[in-house]
């Protein structure tokens, strides 16, 4: 166990790192998710095919193969910027996929009379979704949403593997293999590392979840 | 019901001349995003024959043997995911079997379990079969290679417990009346699970388990960044570092891994659609579990 208290700060500070990736990933696809989720149900064709398109390609694509699209993919077309951006990027476009269908999922639970109620008193398509439909879908969404973003954070250790560096999941790669440690402690280490995000965020997850669950 | 029933009205003259602005709005928009990409690819030479050449003419001199290198992969990665796969279920099912049938306390152990390797992300826990299984048991020796078993076995350690969960809700959804109807007909415990409750709860969780199969496919590809077993992308990870063209490589993998992916996920769509006929209200609740797994 000497390998954990001899190296907290490390763990620490990839810990934060991993924390940081997640947030900006987290920002970025939930805004991107919501976007796609409006193009795939909009009445504009083309705004659909887009979204459709988006959803098939990176829902059944490995994060790897996204993540060595962005990192070697780009560069030889010109596009250079740091690991780090790359992997976040990589990461927001993976996960923006899981997020339009757990939006769509829930604009599709919203009753029907809602819609209905909202275009017969003269909201148009965009008011409607804006003020009716998404309002009582978000809350429908939380607990899927809340699932794709807790699977995100776990993803994050597939960009650290990658080779952004510097997070929880690398900070044990360097810990054991350049710096002698043994693995066992280490990777102990890095899992409890995760799971301190992933279970609190599961339990509270469950306890919105049953919040919601009596709205309808 | 689909989405755009409930969103709109059929449009009216306005609303279809609205329409027709924003499509051509959008359409114009696509393209020129499209032009855009293009022009940066071929300006880049990306469209050259040295590039595409191994991947598209069977005239080039290495077509032949890169494909044979990605067919290879490709059979690897179905070779784990298939494996990890039927380790999973037989697994799974074990611990469901356990925590639907042990005590209270009995049952915390294995809750305990189910939650920690949850939470923890699977390149972790193939990269501790890849370093930590060496240093206690002698893997040099396995049939098949010891890293198609480091990725098996990392892939199994998550997914088992993602079945264990995914039965569990199959069994639970079976009306309460099946149980007790084998019970009253003198089963024991173990022969109404066995012969009653789980070739039903199998059925039901039928698309969960091929929507899983997409998951696994996908994560097989996660030991090209933590091990040594050169599957789908380690070996388009090869190729292109070979043949200098990672734009064209990785989207020739993409498509493959598309091409797989979504024919199942219609399958599973399909099945689900078949099953939701039969029996109304089952499917629904185990399909939950599979799409949150997300990874």
């Amino acid at each position: 166990m000497d390998a954990i208290t001899e190296n907290l700060d490390a763990f620490w500070s990839g810990f934060l790192t991993s924390l940081g990736i997640c947030l900006w990933a987290m920002v970025g696809s939930l805004f991107l998710g919501t976007v796609l989720a409006g193009c795939r149900v909009s009445p504009v064709p083309p705004l659909r095919a887009f979204g459709t398109w988006w959803v098939t390609t990176f829902r059944n694509t490995p994060l790897t193969v996204v993540l060595f699209f962005f990192a070697f993919g780009l560069p030889a077309i010109g596009i250079n910027a740091s690991f780090y951006f790359f992997g976040v990027s990589g990461l927001v476009v993976y996960t923006s996929a899981f997020v339009c269908e757990a939006i769509r999922s829930g604009i599709n639970s919203v009753s029907a009379g809602q819609a209905e109620a909202a275009r017969s008193i003269g909201l148009t398509f965009g008011q409607s979704l804006t003020l009716v439909v998404l309002p009582q879908a978000l809350r429908t969404v939380v607990p899927p949403l809340g699932s794709v973003i807790i699977a995100m954070f776990k993803n994050s250790a597939v960009v650290g593997a990658f080779g952004v560096g510097g997070d929880l999941f690398s900070t044990g790669a360097t810990l054991t293999s350049a710096q002698g440690y043994a693995n066992l402690p280490v990777i102990t280490g890095v899992a409890i590392g995760y799971l301190a995000i992933t279970l609190p965020a599961g339990a509270i997850l469950q306890v919105i979840e049953r919040r919601v669950a009596i709205s309808r | 019901m689909t989405t755009e029933a409930v969103l709109y009205d059929e449009p009216g003259p306005k609303a279809r001349r609205r329409i027709r602005i924003w499509t051509i709005v959008a359409g114009a928009a696509i393209v020129a995003l499209l032009v855009v990409a293009v022009r940066r690819l071929a300006e880049r030479d990306q469209f050259s024959m040295e590039k595409w050449g191994p991947l598209i003419s069977p005239a080039n001199e290495d077509f032949a043997s890169v494909w044979r290198v990605i067919g290879e992969g490709l059979g690897n990665t179905i070779r784990a995911a298939v494996l990890a796969m039927l380790l999973s279920v037989v697994i799974g099912t074990i611990i469901a079997i356990g925590r639907l049938s042990l005590g209270r306390t009995g049952r915390i152990p294995l809750v305990g379990l189910v939650e920690f390797l949850r939470g923890v992300p699977v390149v972790v826990t193939i990269y501790f079969t890849s370093r930590v299984l060496p240093d206690f048991v002698e893997t040099s020796g396995w049939i098949g290679g010891e890293q198609l078993w480091f990725l098996v076995i990392g892939l199994t350690l998550y997914n088992s417990v993602i079945f264990a969960e995914i039965v569990r809700a199959g069994v639970l959804s079976l009306p309460s009346g099946q149980r007790e109807a084998a019970l009253a007909i003198g089963l024991t415990n173990a022969q109404t699970m066995r012969s009653v409750l789980l070739p039903q709860a199998f059925r039901i969780m039928l698309p969960a388990i091929i929507s899983q199969l997409v998951v696994v496919l996908k994560d097989t590809s996660l030991i090209a960044v933590v091990g040594n077993y050169e599957e789908l992308v380690g070996a388009g990870e090869r190729l292109y570092i070979i043949l200098g063209n990672p734009i064209q490589m990785f989207t020739v993998i993409a498509v493959i891994y598309i091409a797989i992916n979504y024919t199942l996920g219609r399958f599973a769509q399909f099945l689900e659609h078949r099953l939701s006929r039969s029996s109304k209200s089952a499917a629904v609740r185990v399909e939950q579990e599979a799409t949150t797994a997300g990874a």
